[in-house]
């Protein structure tokens, strides 16, 4: 294994950790607000981290810009489909859990 | 046990619980879900056999009957939501005519 | 060590379809049942990616989870909108003695099932080389490609008319999807003119690299489909000039081209859809382009319901 293998290794763990820990706020967190937050984290940085360690395998810069695409995509719709779900859960008349 | 027979096994699953709910539930939606867990299950069959074992050359043939059985499976599946509007808004009850008394 | 971890991510996997199905058809809400089938149909196509199928785990993500996901919640909003008494599922019809008997049957089938797979050969060698011996007479380099638009074009042809058919089925009955009753809002209508544009790029992508990679007219068409609705969703109507005689040809022209091709073969070639090696690649790429458009524009038109222009009959 080469310096950018365990690069990509420890970048594809600590990707993997951040979509266990969405997830686990996703089932655990107390209402659509805050587990919107928990996914919204495991999306964007554990997918980009996933993207990163994978951009260092590939051998063209084609295929890095692909994955790059994909994870700009995933922002963009994870920002817009979380906002669009808050605002319908706010409409239903769901107000933010306080403690 | 092949990987592909494990996969082929599940595919048979998928279409047993179709089945089943396709026959226990009396709501139309949740008919037209089963159908296409059937058919997911029938797909999974298919693919499965594409690869029987890892030396044989992947089968192309099933995979392009798979694409056409999913572009024909969301065909169906539009149709058969428009049809449960319809009965919907003529009956006022997504279920099929015949069923709504019993148990009511 | 590698196969013990490849076995545990397939166990994993198909547990998790088989338990996604089964909730998504089990549950007692129908909202949470269609988004569990939605997520059972993107389970699905990490499955297709582990048998090697990824012209049908592009096609399952675009068709199989995406449209008919964005079919089943525009119907579930229709219905909750028209007659909310009908959003209600009651449990089950059968009960008691008939339920166990049925489930009784239904075991017997899977058994049934479970054997007959288990007892098909394993030495099958398929198609596979004859596909690849004749692949380069067949004008593209994607063996599904070209077994979906060369050696088996027929089946193709009558798919897109299926799709056809199934648009007219619904039009002819006159029920329309309500629109989105709030303003769509600008963070809506702002990510549809960034995707729109580059929700066509893909398809264009798709549709030019499915000659030698996967992808192809399906999966173009359903991405293409995806911006239709998107634009849709947020507010976007199709001018009153546009859903006259230019909807109805871009509906058909992927069809007719399709048919016409394959009655000029049947005339100059002697069969149908008999494509000569040295055109092959060229037709197959006319078919593929014209078919995008149609699949794209009938996906839309299926989400949409009754034709534009005749919603209030």
């Amino acid at each position: 294994m080469t310096t950018s293998d365990y690069l990509s290794a420890a970048l594809l763990t600590t990707g993997g950790l951040f979509f266990l820990a969405g997830t686990f706020g996703l089932l655990r967190f107390p209402d659509v607000f805050t587990r919107l937050h928990a996914l919204t984290k495991a999306d964007n940085v554990g997918l980009g981290l996933t993207v990163a360690g994978l951009a260092l395998q590939v051998d063209s810069w084609a295929v890095a810009g692909k994955l790059l695409l994909i994870w700009l995509l995933a922002l963009l719709a994870g920002a817009t489909v979380s906002y669009l779900i808050a605002q319908g859960a706010l409409r239903l008349g769901i107000r933010p859990w306080k403690r | 046990m092949s990987v592909a027979l494990f996969y082929a096994l599940a595919g048979a699953g998928l279409f047993s619980i179709g089945l089943h709910a396709l026959l226990v539930h009396r709501h139309l939606l949740r008919k037209i879900l089963a159908v296409n867990v059937m058919g997911s299950g029938v797909f999974l069959v298919l693919a499965a056999m594409a690869a029987p074992n890892a030396i044989a050359l992947s089968d192309p043939v099933p995979h392009a009957m798979i694409i056409t059985g999913i572009v024909v499976a969301v065909a169906a599946t539009a149709l058969a939501l428009v049809l449960m509007l319809k009965l919907t808004a003529e009956t006022g009850q997504a279920v099929l005519p015949g069923r709504e008394e019993e148990n009511s | 060590m590698e196969t013990l971890i490849s076995w545990a991510i397939d166990v994993a996997l198909v547990l998790l379809v088989v338990s996604l199905a089964w909730r998504a058809l089990a549950s007692t809400d129908l909202f949470k049942a269609i988004v569990l089938f939605i997520a059972f149909g993107l389970v699905l196509t990490l499955v297709w990616v582990r048998l090697n199928a990824t012209d049908v785990a592009l096609a399952e993500a675009a068709i199989g989870a995406g449209v008919t996901g964005a079919l089943l919640l525009a119907a579930y909003a229709k219905l909750r909108a028209t007659s909310p008494d009908a959003i209600v599922d009651r449990a089950g019809g059968i009960s008691g003695i008939g339920a166990i008997s049925l489930l009784i049957l239904i075991l017997l089938v899977a058994a049934a099932l479970g054997y007959a797979v288990w007892t098909l050969p394993s030495d099958y060698a398929g198609l596979g080389k004859e596909v690849a011996a004749n692949l380069d007479q067949s004008g593209v380099s994607n063996p599904v490609t070209a077994v979906l638009l060369n050696f088996r074009g027929y089946d193709t042809l009558l798919e897109i008319m299926v799709l056809l058919l199934a648009l007219l089925g619904a039009w002819s009955l006159g029920i329309t999807i309500p629109r989105p009753e709030a303003a769509p809002g600008l963070v809506l209508d702002t990510l549809s003119r960034l995707l729109v544009p580059l929700l066509i790029l893909v398809a264009a992508y798709l549709l030019w690299v499915g000659a030698h990679a996967p992808g192809g007219a399906f999966q173009a068409g359903a991405v293409l489909a995806a911006a239709g609705v998107l634009m849709l969703l947020s507010g976007r109507e199709l001018p009153a000039a546009l859903a006259t005689w230019p909807l109805r040809l871009a509906l058909v022209l992927g069809p007719a081209t399709f048919l016409m091709l394959a009655v000029i073969t049947l005339i100059l070639e002697g069969r149908v859809l008999k494509l000569s090696p040295e055109w092959a690649g060229r037709l197959i790429l006319i078919i593929e382009t014209t078919a995008t458009i149609s699949i794209g524009v009938t996906l839309t038109a299926l989400f949409m319901g009754a034709p534009p222009g005749e919603e209030d009959r």
